[in-house]
């Protein structure tokens, strides 16, 4: 018996081999960089031939055809799988460290390919420097492919609300999936290079201006690449604690700019409107989200006995790890493990926040979780007046029941996996004898799963996932992959309505 | 004047019918029964045919019209008949339309669809609905000369402080004229020693800032603000732009919509408005909801049937002002009779729309009162009329019996009539008429 497959595979293939093709140019980056350091080249020569070999045999076998929603999600699925794969070629083959390990090795290259900035290294400095940049390019490019994904491909298929985003005018003249996302990623490519770039010239002055002392052009570089992208690798075993204040705000910018809609930013630059953000209900609520939990944490570090800090410090700690935390880049100023349970569950509840919809950011997403609370105030409403007929407004646009619906299950699904992934964790560390608390392991699975990188205790600011079991990383790097590419794509091939009817 | 109405509805037959006494009217419809019986009812000319049939417009002679009225059911027929009208003479071209999207475009350009004057008669009579809340008490008011002049009709209760005063002590408003006193069938014009008595209806003509002001002496309540419960029943277009303008002057409206899909594009089309899905006659919702409460509720169903159970309703529960919207005009007076505060029949709008440009189009506006009794005009005066030029003491003589100048606006600046007021050549005069000499008064302008 045939079983007639209804996904034209072929054409998903297709893609992903142009994907890969492109993923040699960004490759040669460290190798140029292990170059200038005298280092080890094979690791990259190996990655780049791989990369290529791959992309010619699946455009041998490809089809050309019109990309749907299913060829796209299996295109997206596969895309992210196997870059990390191939990402993680220079760290198995320069065989330093705990990357020489495979699993290590992919977990590192998942973290990095899905901004997670979560990490198994135990030594930073037995690391070559070619390949601590490799783990910033990777990054970069996973914040410049969720860009493309959730503005061209999600928002057209409508993934758990997605396409609420502002997108009236935004690349208007192509109506074709395919075209449309050459046009977004050559338009959201333009803008990110851009930010990146300024980045690297505002972290690089100050540091010949002399007030960042550390933040070398290769530390610019590094850092512009992962804070743009929300990220959160740093060569720095510190992370961002290695860095004068002034350098930590600008990094704080750019964290912030990285977690605003770009096609938000696009409008306000291409109509030369900056009220055009105030307008937006979305950007409102994402700063004012920031600020509350920033002002929380800061106030439970000033009242926090055991911690003696001076007023500017506490407010720019506080400031950069809620930042860090809501925007999903994982950076810290400071190990705010030590700090009090009160100022630790804030940033835990940070964790499930996210930036906006149309950025780098992962996580829920504050679009959703504006319309959730929306969903629940009109819920109260509609109790007192049963006949009330109340559409969710967005900065003032109605948003259809059936987007309020997808929100509602995006959400609950995103709970219920950090969830699963919590008992996960706590069991699997009980099967071989280590003790993981609840908290850490709540802290962690949401931390990997929503890709933001720091957790608390082992998997701290300043710590290691190394020490976890290696079937616990695999489930986490199998998580980083779903909750990357917002989560339905990736389930739905594994239901049989998607490959069958 | 030769005109021609192209359909021969409701709308349509109104509309001949009040020209056919003073002007040549060509009635054209598609349906042979309806000319035929129309021929037969009316003084006119019918002709059977499409008109958007460029031949059957040519048969109604085109070339020698002077005014072409397209006033079918159908938005798309009534702007196709205006822009083929147009192509075979230069007639003045009105259509009539339901979706005020049409009225959009051809306000942004005013030669679109090659007509002249558009009239939406949803909008019109949403606007003359929100009008009458804005004045509590008031029957009926329109504005003139854009805006800057306004009439008003007010009906005096009982419980009025204005009840059994004089006109010269009501009158406290330097720029408010007293244009008329309708008591039972007949109207007088208010000397100063004139009393007023409850039931009589009240007609002013003023600036908008002394008609407000003078509202609340027939009743002292306020006029409606953002506390006051103002409830829409049925999202029919009239409902919907009734809440809509509402929604613009500040206020939070209810709109009460029985259907699912439409109670949903009217909650994503009014933000300031609670729209709720529910049967509007059902009582134990209408106390759930606090409609008794209500400081006006505005009846604008589908059917003259459910708006006058609906009235009735919310008249039994004690409600203060009812407004419905009443399809068959020989049911306007039945409404007000059983004590429903205002009737508006949409037709009677559309039709006083559309008549004011059978005037010789020097009436620039006009307003008709008490069943055609009398009417409000407003005239631009030419520099041979002779009008101008003399204080208006002297004009009295040569003016018809029964007409009093209400309000003049020159520049665009309001100018309170006196005796001893001069009136120029381009100055807009809004007059109190009695309907007989309306066509005289006209052609002094």
């Amino acid at each position: 018996m045939t079983v007639r497959i209804r996904v034209a595979w072929r054409v998903s293939l297709g893609l992903t081999g142009t994907v890969l093709s492109y993923l040699a140019v960004p490759l040669v980056f460290p190798l140029a960089v292990a170059i200038y350091y005298g280092e080890p080249v094979e690791p990259f020569l190996v990655a780049i031939a791989a990369t290529l070999v791959l992309a010619v045999g699946m455009n041998a076998v490809s089809a050309d055809g019109d990309l749907g929603v299913r060829e796209a999600f299996l295109a997206v699925s596969l895309i992210w799988l196997l870059v990390a794969i191939i990402g993680a070629i220079p760290f198995l083959v320069a065989g330093t460290g705990t990357t020489a390990h495979l699993v290590n090795a992919l977990f590192e290259s998942m973290s990095g390919i899905t901004t997670t900035g979560a990490t198994v290294m135990v030594d930073f400095d037995a690391h070559p420097r070619s390949i601590m940049m490799w783990r910033q390019v990777i990054q970069w490019l996973g914040g410049l492919g969720i860009l493309i994904l959730a503005t061209a491909i999600l928002s057209e298929v409508g993934v758990g609300g997605a396409q609420l985003m502002e997108s009236e005018t935004w690349t208007a003249t192509v109506s074709k999936l395919t075209p449309r996302i050459a046009e977004t990623a050559r338009i959201l490519l333009g803008l990110y290079t851009a930010i990146t770039a300024l980045a690297v010239v505002a972290l690089y002055g100050l540091h010949r201006l002399g007030v960042a002392p550390n933040m070398t052009l290769y530390n610019a570089v590094a850092h512009a690449l992962t804070s743009v992208a929300t990220a959160g690798f740093s060569p720095e075993p510190a992370s961002a604690g290695a860095f004068s204040p002034i350098a930590q705000w600008i990094l704080v910018a750019c964290m912030l700019v990285g977690a605003t809609s770009f096609i938000l930013i696009y409008f306000v630059l291409t109509e030369e409107n900056p009220r055009r953000f105030l307008h937006n209900e979305e950007f409102r609520f994402y700063l004012g989200a920031i600020a509350l939990a920033a002002g929380l944490v800061a106030a439970a570090v000033t009242f926090d006995p055991s911690i003696n800090l001076e007023v500017e410090e506490t407010v720019r700690h506080a400031v950069f790890n809620t930042v860090s935390l809501v925007t999903t880049t994982g950076y810290a100023s400071t190990d705010f493990d030590v700090w009090s349970p009160a100022a630790k569950h804030v940033l835990f509840a940070c964790m499930f926040l996210g930036g906006m919809v149309g950025s780098t950011t992962c996580s829920i997403k504050t679009l959703r979780w504006l319309v959730v609370l929306k969903a629940f105030s009109r819920e109260l409403f509609t109790t007192i007046h049963p006949a009330a007929v109340r559409p969710i407004r967005v900065s003032g646009s109605p948003v259809d029941e059936e987007t309020v619906r997808d929100i509602y299950g995006f959400v609950l699904l995103s709970l219920v996996l950090a969830f699963g992934l919590t008992v996960f964790i706590v069991v699997d560390a009980a099967r071989v004898g280590l003790r993981v608390s609840e908290f850490e392991a709540m802290g962690a699975a949401a931390s990997t799963f929503l890709n933001i990188g720091p957790a608390f205790g082992r998997a701290g600011p300043y710590g290691t996932y190394h020490t976890f079991p290696t079937t616990t990383k695999t489930a986490m790097i199998v998580l980083m992959w779903v909750g990357r590419i917002e989560i339905i794509p990736v389930l739905t091939l594994f239901t049989r309505a998607f490959w069958r009817s | 004047m030769r005109v021609i109405v192209i359909g021969a509805g409701q709308v349509g037959t109104n509309i001949a019918a009040s020209l056919a006494s003073t002007h040549d009217v060509i009635v054209i419809d598609i349906d042979e029964d309806r000319t035929e019986q129309l021929a037969y009812e009316l003084d006119v000319l019918t002709l059977t045919g499409d008109g958007t049939d460029i031949d059957v417009l040519r048969e109604a002679d085109i070339g020698e019209v002077d005014m072409v009225i397209a006033s079918t059911d159908t938005d798309a027929v009534n702007l196709v008949a205006c822009g083929t009208a147009k192509t075979a003479g230069d007639p003045f071209t009105i259509a009539r339309v339901k979706s005020h999207r049409y009225l959009r475009a051809w306000e942004d350009a005013e030669d679109a669809y090659g007509v002249d004057f558009m009239a939406c008669s949803d909008l019109r009579t949403a606007e003359n609905i929100v009008q009458v809340i804005g004045l509590p008490a008031a029957v009926d008011v329109d504005p003139f000369a854009g805006g800057l002049v306004q009439m008003a009709e007010f009906e005096i209760p009982s419980d009025s402080p204005i009840a059994n005063q004089v006109v010269s002590e009501a009158d406290q408003f330097d720029s408010l004229t007293f244009a008329a006193i309708f008591r039972e069938d007949h109207f007088e014009l208010p000397q100063g020693n004139t009393h007023i008595q409850a039931g009589d209806s009240v007609v002013v003509i003023g600036s908008p800032e002394s008609v407000q002001g003078f509202a609340p002496s027939v009743v002292p309540t306020q006029t409606p603000d953002r506390a006051d419960e103002l409830v829409v029943v049925g999202g029919s277009k009239i409902g919907y732009h009734t809440a809509r303008l509402l929604e613009e002057r500040n206020l939070q409206p209810k709109l009460i919509e029985q259907d699912t899909t439409r109670a949903r594009e009217l909650a994503e089309a009014l933000p300031n408005t609670l729209v709720m899905e529910h049967d509007a006659t059902d009582v134990e919702f209408l106390a759930h909801e606090h409609i008794d409460d209500a400081d006006a509720v505005i009846a604008a169903l589908d059917s003259d049937e459910k708006n006058l159970l609906l009235s009735l309703l919310a008249k039994r529960i004690g409600v203060d002002r009812i407004i419905a919207v009443v399809d068959t005009g020989e049911y306007v007076d039945l409404f007000e009779e059983i004590g429903i505060d205002v009737a508006i029949n949409p037709r009677l709008v559309m039709a006083e729309e559309i008549t004011r440009f059978t005037r010789e189009s020097v009436a620039e506006n006009i307003t008709v009162l008490e069943e055609d009794l009398a009417e409000v005009l407003e005239l631009e005066l030419s520099e041979n009329s002779p009008l101008v030029d003399r204080p208006i003491r002297e004009l009295v003589g040569d003016l018809p019996d029964s007409t009093v100048i209400g309000a003049i606006t020159r520049d665009h600046t309001f100018i309170t009539p006196r005796g001893d007021t001069t009136l120029k050549p381009g100055d807009h005069v809004v007059v109190f008429v009695e309907t007989e000499f309306a066509d005289d008064i006209t052609a002094m302008a």
